[in-house]
């Protein structure tokens, strides 16, 4: 099912620009599996070499940063809003 | 000369110049300062060392600078104090205070990273320094821009004691007081940074920024007689500051000015906002943010920048990590005053209550060398103090008045 992805300016150069991409998935994996597919490139910059989201790349689903869930089996749903918010210095609070 | 080679990416390893960066572009990773350490290695000894001026650039060759500091050059090189008064109270036998409380210009650990990191700004060509701070670092950004000439901006949580905002504004800098927590504050001025092209100590100039931390821990190296702490307690808010102490007896080690050893890091938080004490004593290094609920507010930071790497300091040194209550940390402030005479912060109580913790719990051994870092300054802070402590006794300007309150000590009219 379709979700939109906020994408950071960092990442923008895989999208041509666009500050926000839609993907379809099932879960957190497949939307990125779907980035992948989509707009090459993203995966290698999510993921580390075992496939695990990169330590200093948060990834919220509607707000609520997905360590506190299930981490890419985190389930989504139609039209849910993903965000991808480098931990630079600081950084946000989870479902403000 | 310099030493510095360039940045570096601390997770992916990628090679960044010597620029206003702070994150890897390619991974998201914070970037850190890459010296040539062979080439230090050959110019320094300890008594180059010995040689130079009482303040922390006499590190210099360690520091990431190309020339001379242009701003700060008389920071640092604070009293290390051995507090037997204190040690006896605890019950341990070798106690000593790192006191920055009395650190030249604005009486904080800050006045070292804002020193690198304003004297990197003009090295680079800013004309505009800024931060987002809990406070220390505010005061001192605002009274080091004055010294170099450099405008400023200071971002805080409107919320900060009297002390912080005025100890400010007093140097005439631009001060926006912002209705929200520190995490809040960073995450905004972040994206002024952006879109100003202002240098932001703690964030877009924070890989040279946070080497000023370093010397905090040369010093205590360097006045312990050449020799490293066998254990230190310190202050965690974003958690830079432990990770430096690490490093500087690392690079200390490594450049064959001290023999090797093996210093424990202890990191202290105040229970109200404690996400890198609760992953250490869980045992995770995933950082859960919290939204902080502490009067200490120069460490309330729920959201802290190196809190992944900080866990891995301490658990690497072998160190454990604490958090105590606002009470807790009242007691630990009027301890430290009652005992060796130096009025610290609420930081400061944080970090003497959590020593007297884990010296409880036996984690800090009675027998052997402890380092307490004591960061800012008790007057700035006086509102967490002033209902908890005796006011004074006001007598008549007579000497009867004076023999009657020696006799019975209770006369007081107020």
């Amino acid at each position: 099912m379709p979700v939109k992805v906020r994408i950071p300016t960092p990442l923008r150069s895989l999208t041509n620009g666009s500050e926000e991409v839609t993907v379809e998935g099932n879960s957190i994996k497949e939307v990125i599996d779907n980035l992948e597919s989509n707009h090459k490139g993203f995966k290698e910059r999510l993921c580390d070499e075992n496939g695990q989201i990169r330590r200093f790349i948060n990834f919220y689903l509607n707000d609520e940063d997905i360590r506190f869930k299930d981490n890419q089996e985190t389930p989504v749903n139609d039209g849910d809003q993903i965000s991808i918010v480098p931990a630079i210095a600081g950084g946000r609070i989870a479902a403000s | 000369m310099s030493f510095v080679k360039g940045l570096k990416c601390r997770e992916c390893g990628k090679d960044y110049p010597k620029e206003a960066l702070h994150v890897c572009s390619f991974c998201f990773g914070p970037l850190e300062v890459d010296y040539k350490y062979e080439e230090i290695k050959k110019v320094i000894s300890r008594e180059k060392i010995e040689s130079r001026g009482k303040t922390m650039w006499r590190y210099k060759e360690l520091l990431p600078l190309d020339g001379e500091p242009t701003v700060g050059a008389q920071v640092g090189y604070t009293p290390l104090v051995k507090a037997d008064n204190l040690a006896k109270k605890l019950g341990v036998e070798e106690l000593y205070v790192k006191n920055d409380s009395v650190n030249f210009p604005t009486f904080s650990f800050k006045d070292r990273v804002v020193s690198a990191a304003l004297s990197k700004a003009k090295e680079l060509g800013f004309k505009t320094v800024a931060c987002a701070t809990t406070g220390n670092l505010g005061n001192s950004v605002a009274a080091q821009a004055v010294q170099g000439n450099l405008e400023s901006y200071i971002f805080m949580p409107a919320n900060l004691e009297q002390g912080k905002v005025i100890g400010t504004s007093i140097y005439g800098t631009n001060v926006i007081g912002i209705d929200g927590n520190y995490d809040g504050v960073n995450r905004m001025c972040s994206e002024i940074a952006d879109k100003y092209g202002w240098a932001f100590a703690n964030i877009n100039i924070r890989p040279y920024y946070a080497e000023g931390s370093k010397t905090y821990g040369y010093e205590i190296i360097e006045q312990l007689g050449w020799k490293a702490p066998k254990h230190v307690v310190v202050p965690m808010a974003g958690g830079s500051l432990v990770i430096k102490i690490g490093k500087a007896v690392k690079e200390m080690t490594e450049l064959g000015l001290i023999d090797k050893s093996n210093t424990s890091l202890y990191g202290a938080q105040a229970s109200g906002s404690s996400p890198i004490s609760t992953a250490v004593k869980k045992g995770s290094d995933v950082i859960a943010p919290v939204i902080p609920d502490t009067i200490a507010h120069s460490i309330a930071i729920g959201n802290p920048a190196d809190g992944y790497y900080s866990v891995k300091a301490i658990n690497e040194s072998g160190g454990y990590a604490e958090d105590v209550s606002d009470d807790e940390l009242v007691e630990g402030i009027k301890l430290l005053a009652s005992t060796e005479g130096i009025f610290t912060e609420t930081a400061g109580g944080v970090t003497v209550a959590v020593t007297k913790k884990l010296i409880d719990q036996g984690r800090l051994p009675r027998d052997e060398s402890i380092v307490i870092c004591i960061t800012g300054n008790g007057l700035k802070t006086l509102e967490a103090v002033m209902d908890k402590v005796e006011k004074p006794c006001v007598i008549d300007a007579n000497i009867e008045s004076f023999n009657a309150f020696m006799e019975k000590r209770e006369v007081c009219t107020a």
